[in-house]
């Protein structure tokens, strides 16, 4: 880990400096992250040659039919259709799209009292303690806490058995192969995700500005309306990409509370990448579900950009 | 009185967050292998049998692997990252930033995907090893944020007073600056384990095969008989996991303390 700090030039400059140090990691990310994203985009405008991907150029894995080349150099007769025109592709994406949607929804309105109780209840020395209690959950096993859901949710689960011991109801309760029960799950797992960026912006709102809006007449929830919620809003965009943007990609949900029942666009990928070993329109399916993620979060984005005035 | 509505309201969130672990040991214990209540009775059974489970110990070995090669990985590729960031001003920083951060949002289906592709294109088999190129990727940003923290809350002028003392640059590195960050080297550490023991995505596409403790649960927990073991096994890894991140967060904290910052708390 030498650092070349008195080296003349532009050896010795902080760019030259900083690039030799940043290289490995930069350099295993470019290799391991930058390639296979721009190979998956390549691919995705590429013919189908079953186990192979052929290099001639088309974009019928996005729109129209597709067909694959066979082993022979002869087209296969049976096409199929491209990312955008496969109606069970759309379906699955807009699921995907309205499921992530709700669960950012969810998810970040749940965790605003949260983190706005952290920051303006709680006594300054106990805030790290807090926070602590609030990430404890997301670091155990991801697989069994979505499993759990399963556990509590489901016909003869945790919660039908309790509430029918206590003879609260008789028929046991329909939760579990449900939207909403996958939204409850990753609402759920994305928690801290939405609390801690939310938190952070709140900490780092001037409390005299509170004050002064108090002071001028204000009511409390006014202040709240006009100052605390707009200077935090950074904080809850950065909530809402960071929950949204993973959450259409996820793929243990959907098998484990789903039961498989309800797919999404993870499944779809993967079955298609792998079972049906078809990597172009793998490709192509994973380049629109990048492409509608990323322009839902441009578009949220505009949406909100007077609260990012002024900020980095 | 004041009714805390809030505070009424963020103890029912946590009670929310905990939900799921809570339920984990009640079954552990439970002499049934269906999941509901009534409670059956108290069994120590599950934890046996996941004691004498041969898959298991094989597959606790392989992941304590690659999590132990992932976590020094991601936590060197961390430091070098967060301190060239912290310490100098250039242009490439900020795009190269962004990528080596693109992981932490990135949904991990896509990444684990092209990965896959491009390994089996260049003919790269997959094994423990590709599963560790994947984790590393994946662990990175996280001792990146936690590393740029700690780099941040350096004050500058020590390193300056070792230069003058007539420190060289990499003796000043050894001697000034790894001890002030090492509580945060080791809480990356700490951090990046945890993930790496818990990941499933990339272990589940990225493998051979061969089982990893996540890759091995998601497949116990296809069969209803084995859920109770699951429960069991489930138990000791949230006792694991909460033991290392408290000591996470205590070097976490201790590193502050010496380098005299505020805490402003979390590991995000």
């Amino acid at each position: 880990m030498s650092e070349p700090l008195k080296r003349p030039r532009f050896w010795g400059s902080q760019a030259a400096s900083g690039l030799a140090l940043i290289s490995p990691t930069a350099l295993f990310a470019i290799l391991l992250l930058a390639a296979p994203l721009a190979a998956t985009l390549v691919y995705s405008v590429m013919t189908d040659g079953y186990l192979t991907v052929i290099p001639r150029f088309q974009l019928c894995n996005y729109i129209g039919e597709c067909h694959s080349q066979l082993a022979d150099g002869t087209m296969a007769p049976e096409g199929y259709l491209g990312a955008w025109s496969d109606p069970i592709v759309r379906t699955l994406m807009a699921r995907s799209l309205v499921v992530s949607i709700l669960v950012t929804a969810a998810t970040v309105l749940l965790a605003y009292p949260v983190a706005y109780f952290v920051s303006f209840n709680v006594d300054a020395s106990k805030k790290p303690l807090w926070l602590f209690m609030i990430t404890i959950p997301f670091w155990t096993s991801y697989v069994i806490r979505v499993f759990m859901w399963n556990v509590m949710i489901s016909r003869t689960g945790v919660i039908n058995s309790a509430l029918q011991g206590l003879h609260i109801i008789t028929d046991p309760l329909q939760m579990s192969f449900t939207i909403q029960a996958m939204v409850i799950t990753l609402a759920h797992a994305y928690a801290p995700f939405a609390i801690l960026p939310i938190y952070v912006a709140l900490e780092k709102i001037d409390r005299s500005l509170l004050e002064a809006g108090q002071d001028l007449g204000e009511t409390r929830f006014a202040t709240f309306l006009r100052v605390t919620l707009p200077l935090s809003m950074t904080g809850v965009i950065a909530a809402v990409l960071i929950v949204f943007i993973p959450t259409i990609g996820d793929y243990v949900t959907p098998n484990l509370i789903g039961g498989g029942k309800i797919p999404m666009i993870a499944n779809m990928i993967e079955k298609q990448m792998l079972k049906a070993d078809n990597r172009t329109l793998g490709s192509a399916i994973a380049v629109s579900a990048m492409l509608v993620v990323g322009m839902v979060s441009v578009i949220f984005l505009m949406l909100n950009r007077r609260y990012l005035k002024g900020q980095k | 009185m004041k009714i805390p509505v809030l505070r009424i309201y963020t103890l029912g969130y946590l009670l929310f967050l905990y939900c799921p672990i809570v339920i984990l040991p009640i079954f552990a214990f439970n002499d049934s292998t269906a999941l509901a209540f009534p409670l059956q009775g108290f069994t120590t059974h599950w934890f046996d049998n996941v004691w004498h489970d041969a898959v298991l110990a094989k597959a606790l070995k392989n992941s304590l692997l690659v999590a132990g090669a992932t976590a020094v990985l991601a936590t060197v590729f961390g430091t070098l990252a967060a301190r060239a960031n912290t310490r100098y001003k250039f242009k490439a920083a900020a795009p190269l930033m962004g990528l080596i951060m693109l992981p932490m949002v990135l949904p991990e289906i896509i990444m684990a995907m092209a990965l896959l592709v491009v390994l089996l294109s260049v003919g790269i088999p997959l094994s423990l090893f590709t599963i560790i190129l994947g984790h590393v990727l994946v662990c990175t940003p996280f001792a990146v944020a936690i590393l740029t923290s700690a780099f941040q809350s350096l004050d500058k002028s020590l390193e300056e007073a070792a230069y003058d003392l007539g420190e060289g640059p990499f003796s000043t590195f050894r001697l000034i600056i790894l001890p002030l960050v090492m509580p945060g080297i080791i809480s990356a550490m700490l951090i990046c384990f945890t993930i790496s023991l818990d990941e499933f995505i990339v272990a589940n596409f990225l493998g051979s095969g061969e089982p990893l403790l996540s890759t091995f649960i998601y497949g116990q927990l296809r069969s209803p008989k084995n859920v109770p073991n699951i429960m069991a096994l489930g138990t000791i890894l949230v006792g694991v996991s909460i033991f290392l991140l408290a000591l996470a967060e205590f070097f976490r904290r201790r590193g502050l303390a010496r380098t005299g910052a505020k805490d402003s708390g979390g590991f995000l």
